[in-house]
């Protein structure tokens, strides 16, 4: 408590202090974040040689259909069963008072839905034009075949204490699964994911999270010196994850839903008022997926863009959801694996999809009217947008072309999101953490503070630097787990296959309610 | 044939009341046995932090563990004591839900509840738990005041 108080002093003495020097401290984390990260990142957005194309990219596309067929298509075949268990259909009275599907959804939900849906997405668009969303959405859909392997292995594999609580996740179910399998090198790939994970939890989940809401904070208010809202976030952030202070963690997990529906409504609302105009937008959407409309690197970049920003705000094949769905106790671990494959829907099909269409059909994207392709800005990185909107700036400048007041609710919605998606990093990499030195409090305290300190640190620096290295920090998990889903999906397909057969005979039987 | 009564219990003054017109009831009833219930309010649709999930097994036993030794077993081991038939169940659930549940999976021909448990503005949104199982209840409720 005592530290939170000096960290709002600072803060608030911060404030005081000249803008030059303030400007000078985002400077300077700024360049000496993207000097530190430069490598990283160039090796995990490598192209494949001879193409534009990010390895990592094909990477994640491959498994996502890899595990589609392998599995018979099971995102297609299991969903009415998935949304049965959600509604509780399948669950034994007698096991009342246990973590339900709903619950174990709604919690990895809050982690994935976020900034990733509200600025990602403004980012895929604002790059990919238009047609990245046809490649978000074909990605959202194949990636829910990997969220089902992963979640399924992670109940499967969690480590259960002798005091009734849980802990699992890719770390476990790699160095369980490959030693049941008689396979080598479970233990190093376990520490791997873990070591990423550690980053994934301080980039996207934290510095992303961090610098965005501080543009959207800053684009109300005026401009004023990042480290300042960060400082204030990490506050918060500390107060809860170390000084325990539940109450304001409660209060999100129980606003952040309503955010969520808020902003689908929101969306919406501007859909129906705009209704002439949705088959133009989804024109725009197949024809820029195929063509590209002019955007910087055509059809490959909208695709690129798509599948990164897909792969951003719904995490399959991550591995983070496998930690958050991993304390569902259940007889049967593939029901967890059931009801995860329908997050990628929510995530990217439904929410991702709605900003996509809103950003479109507002037209904040400057179509060149002769030639009736879009116009790329002055650098020709990215398409040409109202005011010069990116990322969050550009979904709430489109929100707001026909709800005005709407950016308020945004900047809250923005606020909460970040801050909900903050507190389910900080204990997906606080797992990672322990994996790899143990539980006990002080090396969970350790963590927790550096956590808070990269809050600071993603607040002040640069949307490109911080953008880059949560990917990149992302996608390496991705490459870790994907691999040891490669060897082990054969043990979920064994699952899958009796409970296919027992639900086929009717032996899965719903309990009357 | 045993004739079965579930009571429901919630650890306050009402549902002691009703536990007193049980027995009192049981008492004049020759072979009959007092299925004492508490229902720990529970839903399967809230929004929950990883950590509480985490935590969730453990709590749930210590929440089944209070609810038996302070108010379930005393109950039972009273009610045997002045010569009844008596057994406790405690679960998790919507209360009016799992009391008329463990009443059918038990066979009881009644349910004997307080009156009202939770009151102010919940209430009135939703009404009480009482209510709810006075309108739902597969068998007769009788309603101690």
């Amino acid at each position: 408590m005592k530290a939170y108080k000096t960290l709002l002093a600072a803060s608030i003495a911060s404030l005081a202090a000249p803008a030059a020097f303030a400007q000078g401290i985002d400077e300077q984390v700024n360049q000496a974040f993207a000097t530190a990260t430069g490598p990283f990142v160039s090796f995990i957005f490598a192209p494949i040689p001879g193409t534009g194309f990010p390895w990592i990219v094909m990477w994640l596309v491959i498994a996502a259909t890899v595990f589609t067929i392998y599995f018979g298509a099971v995102q297609f075949r299991f969903f009415g069963h998935a949304i049965g268990l959600v509604k509780g259909d399948y669950s034994d009275p007698n096991d009342a008072g246990e973590v339900s599907h709903f619950q174990a959804l709604a919690t990895a939900l809050s982690g994935t839905v976020g900034l990733g849906n509200i600025a990602g997405v403004a980012v895929a668009v604002g790059i990919g034009g238009p047609g990245a969303t046809f490649w978000m959405i074909l990605a959202g859909l194949l990636g829910m075949a990997s969220k089902f392997t992963e979640c399924t292995l992670g109940v499967k594999y969690r480590n259960e204490y002798e005091d009734g609580t849980v802990s699992g996740g890719p770390m476990y179910y790699i160095s369980k699964g490959f030693n049941e399998l008689g396979l080598p090198g479970g233990k190093i790939l376990a520490v791997l994911f873990s070591i990423f994970c550690i980053l994934g939890a301080l980039g996207g989940g934290n510095m992303f999270q961090a610098n965005q809401a501080h543009a959207q904070i800053s684009g109300i208010v005026g401009d004023y010196p990042g480290w300042i809202t960060g400082l204030i976030f990490a506050a918060v952030v500390f107060a809860v994850i170390v000084g325990g202070i539940k109450s304001i963690a409660t209060v999100t997990e129980k606003v952040v839903p309503l955010m969520g529906i808020l902003y689908v409504g929101a969306a919406l609302i501007i859909l129906i008022a705009n209704y002439n105009m949705i088959g133009w937008a989804f024109g725009q959407i197949f024809a820029g997926a195929f063509t590209g409309l002019g955007v910087a690197g055509g059809m490959v970049g909208a695709l690129i863009q798509g599948f990164k920003r897909a792969a951003f705000s719904n995490e399959a094949g991550v591995g983070s959801a496998a930690i958050a769905h991993s304390a569902v106790k259940t007889k049967e671990p593939i029901t967890e694996g059931f009801v995860s494959l329908l997050e990628p829907l929510i995530d990217t099909v439904v929410i991702c999809t709605m900003t996509a269409l809103v950003i479109v059909i507002s037209q904040q994207l400057i179509i060149d009217e002769t030639t009736g392709v879009y116009m790329l800005n002055e650098a020709g990185t990215a398409i040409a947008t109202v005011d010069g909107n990116t990322g969050v700036a550009l979904t709430s400048a489109a929100f707001g072309s026909t709800i005005s007041w709407f950016p308020f609710v945004l900047a809250i919605a923005v606020i909460l999101f970040a801050f909900s998606t903050m507190i389910s990093w900080s204990y997906y990499g606080l797992k990672a953490w322990t994996y790899l030195f143990g539980e006990g409090k002080t090396v969970e305290l350790v963590f927790k503070i550096i956590f808070c300190i990269f809050i600071v640190i993603g607040a002040s620096a640069s949307l490109g630097p911080v953008i880059d290295f949560s990917d990149a920090a992302i996608f390496a998990m991705a490459v870790v787990n994907i691999l040891a889903l490669y060897f082990l999906m054969k043990l979920v397909r064994v699952e899958l296959n009796s409970y296919a057969e027992r639900l086929e005979k009717g032996e899965i039987k719903k309990f009357g309610h | 044939m045993t004739v079965k009564i579930t009571v429901g219990l919630d650890g306050t003054d009402t549902g002691e009341r009703a536990l007193t017109f049980a027995r009192d009831l049981a008492s004049r009833i020759e072979n009959c046995e007092l299925i004492v219930t508490y229902v720990i309010e529970w839903s399967p649709f809230t929004f929950q932090t990883a950590e509480e999930n985490e935590k969730r097994h453990k709590r749930r036993d210590e929440e089944i563990n209070i609810a038996t030794t302070r108010v379930v077993t005393p109950a039972v081991e009273a009610l045997k004591d002045a010569g009844i038939k008596a057994q406790g169940v405690v679960q998790h659930g919507d209360v009016a839900e799992t009391l008329n549940r463990i009443a059918t999976e038990h066979g009881a021909s009644q349910i004997i509840v307080g009156r009202v448990s939770n009151d102010g503005f919940t209430k009135r949104i939703f009404g009480s738990s009482t209510q709810n199982l006075v309108m739902h209840a597969s068998v007769p409720v009788t309603v101690v005041g």
